[in-house]
């Protein structure tokens, strides 16, 4: 089954081209990397399809619906560009966080009712941070915290989960353990998983499919396909901001 | 100080303005983590041509300044979305305007008196029996729906993009958010004066801010630091005989300066984004 389709969609800057005709489609169990330069429009891209911003021309469903016509955010899991939006200073508890995800759909009260901190405990638990649930998120390392803002993604059991530069200021050791989480919910649990990254390399091993962007797709197909594709060689002879890991 | 536990009119007054403190210091915790921190002077500004206009049609200058506030709140926002200027220039312009037109009536209806200098500077036990019951009501009101809204307030001031992904209605909240603080400031008037009302959102918040290591503690802490200055300030006030509204601020300051010097360890901010 698709949970995305895009058709023909384009979107422009105050009439700069950032996505032009663009045509995917992700299918449940997919673990798709989208890859590209900076500035290729991947994060416009998973922007469009939540329906955050508006495409100029083209089609996009979310589980069958227009991003403006769909109503049940709890399929969807997203974790945005953690540098760019958040203050590490934010007076937040990490139960708190996670929990914002978990009431800000319904009739939202606080984060007071035991399912509600039932629910959030076993998010935290998912992602092995289970001791921290008193701790105020600015007291975090940047690896700590991405595993609490993918638990605040778990938490409402999302169906698909879309990840923007997830590991960015995280140490490689924690990379390591966070794709490897990513990994276990994609196989085990068969969450569906878009991950937008430049980094190709230490997601060699994880993802099932890739796509290419550099304002239009230049590929979108499996991963064993991409490693043999010319977009792939001509990628790494440039050195697009990737990194070629054996595995 | 006899009076205070004499008069029912004065302790409905003193309720009130504990109400108001609490308004304050919630909706407070919000500009500030929002950095919309000067919202509420600007809005005070604004809701001094509220005040002359009421005095200048001879109607209750508390509902005049309510209307005025509202609309230039809502106007604020569209005008910052339709012209895409940023917040503190939106509400740059309308505080201004907002004084312009204040002083022209307050001119025109040769109303420079003594009860204009009631809003300037406060004087919650000069209160009418209307503006009580008024002030009981809203206040109460904005609690309420700030209650109702919890959750997605916290999760769009925390992280406005995933709280949009969310579903979380961000433009209609952030009107919402402005609507109630222009409320919430118009009702402050009476406590601490249009000139000092900022603070009553500002400080208690910025203090709270200080030892909070959650959200939860942080609001509880702010209206701990609002109510008590406000209680105190208006004993003060009884006491020694000085301004109330002056007191209050003092004394949102001292717990601000308290808490700062205080932690250790605890707390989160301040801090650079």
């Amino acid at each position: 089954m698709d949970i995305v389709v895009l058709r023909g969609v384009s979107f422009a800057y105050d009439g700069s081209p950032v996505l032009s005709d663009i045509d995917l489609s992700i299918k449940e169990g997919d673990f798709l990397a989208i890859i590209g330069p900076n500035g290729s429009g991947k994060t416009t891209l998973v922007k469009v399809i939540l329906g955050l911003l508006q495409p100029s021309a083209g089609r996009v469903e979310l589980f069958g619906k227009p991003p403006g016509d769909f109503a049940d955010h709890g399929k969807i899991g997203y974790v945005p560009q953690k540098a760019t939006h958040i203050d590490p200073f934010f007076p937040a508890s990490v139960e708190e966080v996670v929990g914002m995800a978990l009431l800000a759909g319904g009739p939202a009260r606080g984060p007071s009712g035991k399912g509600t901190r039932d629910r959030v405990l076993r998010a935290l638990e998912t992602v092995g941070m289970a001791d921290f649930g008193r701790w105020p998120i600015g007291r975090l390392s940047g690896g700590q915290q991405q595993r609490i803002f993918i638990a605040r993604a778990l938490v409402t059991s999302p169906r698909i989960l879309f990840l923007d530069e997830p590991t960015t200021g995280v140490d490689a050791e924690n990379q390591t353990a966070f794709y490897d989480l990513l990994d276990r919910l994609n196989r085990r649990e068969g969450l569906t998983i878009v991950l937008i990254t430049h980094d190709i390399g230490i997601v060699n091993k994880h993802v099932t499919s890739v796509a290419c962007l550099n304002q239009r797709l230049a590929y979108h197909g499996s991963h064993a396909e991409f490693c043999r594709s010319e977009v792939f060689r001509d990628m790494v002879s440039r050195g697009d901001h990737l990194v070629s890991h054996e595995h | 100080m006899q009076a205070l536990f004499t008069y029912g009119f004065l302790q409905r007054a003193v309720l009130a303005g504990m109400l108001i403190a609490v308004a304050c210091a919630v909706l407070g915790l919000f500009l500030v983590l929002r950095r919309d921190a000067m919202i509420g002077h600007g809005l005070a500004h604004i809701a001094f041509s509220g005040v002359a206009l009421g005095l200048f049609l001879h109607i209750l200058p508390l509902a005049a300044a309510l209307a005025v506030a509202v609309a230039a709140a809502v106007a604020v926002m569209a005008i910052k979305d339709k012209a895409g200027l940023h917040g503190d220039t939106a509400i740059g312009i309308f505080s201004s305007l907002g004084l312009a037109v204040g002083v022209l009536l307050a001119s025109l209806g040769r109303s420079f008196n003594v009860e204009l200098m009631a809003y300037l500077f406060g004087d919650i036990l000069a209160i009418e029996p209307v503006e009580v019951w008024l002030t009981l009501v809203l206040a109460a009101a904005v609690l309420v729906t700030v209650r109702v809204n919890y959750a997605r307030l916290l999760y769009m001031t925390f992280d406005r993009e995933s709280a949009r992904a969310a579903g979380v209605p961000v433009g209609r909240l952030d009107t919402l958010l402005m609507v109630l603080t222009a409320v919430t400031i118009v009702l402050g008037m009476k406590v601490a004066g249009i000139l000092l009302v900022a603070a009553l959102i500002v400080i208690p918040a910025a203090a709270g801010l200080q030892i909070a290591r959650s959200f939860r503690s942080a609001v509880w802490a702010s209206v701990a630091v609002a109510v008590g200055s406000v209680a105190g300030g208006l004993g003060l006030s009884l006491a020694l005989n000085i301004p109330a509204s002056a007191a209050i601020v003092v004394l949102c300051f001292i717990a601000f300066a308290a808490f700062s010097l205080g932690k250790r360890g605890g707390g989160i901010r301040p801090g650079p984004k």
